[in-house]
């Protein structure tokens, strides 16, 4: 994903590119906040300090500020996630539909809580509000993914098979 | 007949491309408005009755009437695509499978107010969602539908979709402006109201995806046409969301006034098990006071009905609920979600959804007094009026109501030490 020329908490050449091409569209810098944060857990799977002080002066943008939006929203990481963060809703919908039994299991397998990354890295189990899918309860999501109507078997074999 | 407006080529092939969308006739409409005076595209959505479909119902030609008339300002307008009420999925529909569908009624709104510019505020969880309408907007641009010269007229119109983050409360209006913006998207003190004072300082008009989608149909086949479909002042079809303990779950377009028993037989199939039959609906967004099964079997799905019965139409999100579960539980779930996602603002809001949900929980698993459970109806009045947004509203309401109508359940509870129902939900 990120290419040589991106230094360790700031964004590539082509990030940034197509962030100044993107603030055509907007009047103020500020404004570039939540698109520019994206770019960089894009690149760099998370969002550092430095990473945060980098934003604030690219964007003119007081750096507590920054760390005030980066706290506020809750898909932003300001600490590595799991490679796998495993998102698993538990709002009305879904656990009329058995949610709890897929977090228990989980939780099972993997021993981690809420918000906690297996020691090896591998994966984070977070507890998280309606994904807007509830047709399909109960639901997940493994990253960016969706998994739709899951049972707990359902979703270990999903495990079994991500690489 | 059923009447499809919005989900008309939800099923066909290919129905996100642009070819597909032209071959239907699509973006034809828009060339007609191009020709029309904005007043007039106004005046045709006024006529129609056409009310918000996020939640709140307003009219939607009357809060295109609020943008001062004399304003020297940008005027924008934003699209509220971030679909986070509990039981709400049909905005995601929408655009997977009618992205052009939304663009050509974004344009004819850009036209009609007078707006060169537009946001869609998707919600951060919808990624595949905003890759295919990303998808159909770099379509638009490239056809010149979108862009410096909109097909030749002269006409500036560009359209930007911006990401959210993962926050309930940027679903509303402000909240969503000050995330726009680059801030915490804690909402703002109305007045002043965006069609006054919005995105950057300048007047703005914020509406959903399905109302805005609902825009071109509106402009091809007449107001007066539109306003036929439904009953009284609400008017015309409306995407259902049916989940919970039904055989089909899913998105259902109907004509408001739908009777709740043929929602729940002829499209979502009845109920999951024949030995289990309906106990509780709650039919807009969890938001929204619960009916029991009594009053939803007599419900008509439309505006007016449901505020008599005490609850609202809000997003359409049907949830319901089977004999058998225990509503103290229910009811728990979604305090959880208010405490959760209050953004923290308001004394009554941050300390009563974060209370409340306490209690509840502690009815649920054991532990909380007689006292305790007096004390909800007492925070429950204090958070009600008394807060910047709606939020704690919205908690107050499913909480006031399970109170009300199952509240033999949370005696039952007290005087057992917890849930008294050993089998596991689901
Ligand atoms: C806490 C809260 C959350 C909301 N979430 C949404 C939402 O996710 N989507 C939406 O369209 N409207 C939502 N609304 C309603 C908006 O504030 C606003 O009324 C709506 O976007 C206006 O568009 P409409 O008139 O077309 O419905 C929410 C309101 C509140 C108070
Ligand atoms: S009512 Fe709650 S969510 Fe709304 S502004 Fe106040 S604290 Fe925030
Ligand atoms: S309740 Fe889980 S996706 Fe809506």
């Amino acid at each position: 994903m990120s290419d040589s020329t991106s230094t360790r908490a700031g964004l590539s050449d082509a990030a940034l590119a197509e962030l100044e091409k993107l603030g055509k569209r907007y009047p103020t810098r500020e404004a570039l906040l939540l698109p520019a944060l994206w770019m960089v857990q894009q690149e760099h799977g998370w969002i550092s300090q430095e990473s945060m002080l980098y934003l604030a002066e690219l964007l003119d943008v007081s750096p507590v500020r920054v760390y005030g939006v980066v706290s506020f929203y809750h898909m932003f990481h300001d600490r590595p996630p799991g490679r796998y963060n495993i998102q698993v809703c538990h709002t009305l919908s879904c656990s009329l539909r058995g949610a709890e039994a897929i977090l228990s299991r989980l939780q099972e397998r993997l021993g981690i809580g809420h918000h906690e990354v297996t020691a090896d890295g591998r994966f984070m189990v977070t507890r998280v509000e309606c994904l807007g899918a509830c047709e399909h309860a109960p639901v997940c999501q493994i990253n960016e993914d969706f998994e739709f109507d899951l049972t707990p078997e359902k979703l270990e074999a999903k495990l079994e098979q991500l690489p | 007949m059923t009447q499809r407006i919005l989900s008309l080529h939800f099923d066909n092939t290919d129905s996100h491309l642009l070819a597909t969308y032209e071959r239907e006739g699509g973006y034809r409409i828009f060339r007609k408005a191009l020709q029309m005076q904005p007043e007039a595209v106004v005046e045709e959505v006024k006529k129609s009755g056409l009310r918000g479909r996020g939640g709140a119902g307003f009219p939607a030609g009357v809060k295109w009437g609020f943008i001062p008339k004399d304003t020297k300002r940008p005027i924008y307008l934003c699209i509220n695509a971030d679909e986070s009420e509990p039981g709400t999925f049909k905005d995601r529909y929408i655009m997977e499978r009618d992205p052009h569908m939304l663009l050509e009624g974004i344009l004819i709104t850009c036209w009609a107010i007078k707006s060169s510019d537009c946001y869609i505020y998707i919600r951060g969880e919808y990624e595949s969602t905003r890759k295919v309408l990303q998808a159909a907007v770099d379509e638009a641009y490239e056809a010149g539908y979108l862009g410096a010269d909109v097909t030749g007229s002269g006409w500036r119109c560009d359209v930007t979709i911006h990401k959210g983050a993962g926050a309930y409360i940027c679903g509303e209006e402000t909240g969503l402006l000050e995330s726009l913006e680059g801030k915490k998207g804690y909402p703002r003190i109305k007045p002043p109201f965006p069609a006054v004072v919005g995105l950057f300082q300048c007047p703005t008009i914020i509406n959903n995806v399905e109302t805005i989608a609902s825009v071109p149909w509106i402009l091809e086949h007449g107001g007066d046409a539109y306003a036929a479909i439904g009953v009284g002042k609400s008017t015309g079809t409306k995407l259902f969301c049916m989940s919970g303990h039904i055989q089909r779950p899913g998105v259902y377009e109907a004509p408001l006034g739908i009777p709740f028993r043929e929602m729940l037989h002829d499209y979502a199939g009845g109920m999951r098990r024949a030995d289990r039959p309906l106990k509780a609906v709650i039919p807009g967004g969890s938001s929204v006071p619960v009916l029991t099964a009594a009053e939803a079997m007599e419900a008509k799905l439309d505006y007016e009905s449901l505020a008599e019965l005490g609850t609202m139409l809000g997003s359409a999100g049907v949830i319901v609920i089977e004999e058998g579960t225990c509503m103290v539980w229910a009811l728990a779930t979604l305090t959880r979600f208010y405490a959760d996602e209050s953004c923290g603002q308001c004394t009554p809001c941050r300390e009563g959804t974060g209370w409340v949900n306490d209690i509840i929980w502690r009815i649920e698993k054991g532990g909380a007094t007689a006292d305790e459970f007096a004390m909800v109806q007492n925070l429950t009045d204090n958070m009600t009026g008394t807060t910047i947004c709606p939020l704690a509203d919205a908690c107050v309401m499913p909480v006031k109501s399970f109170l009300k109508k199952f509240g033999h359940e949370f005696e039952e509870h007290l005087q057992h030490g917890g849930c008294p129902q050993t089998q596991p939900v689901g």
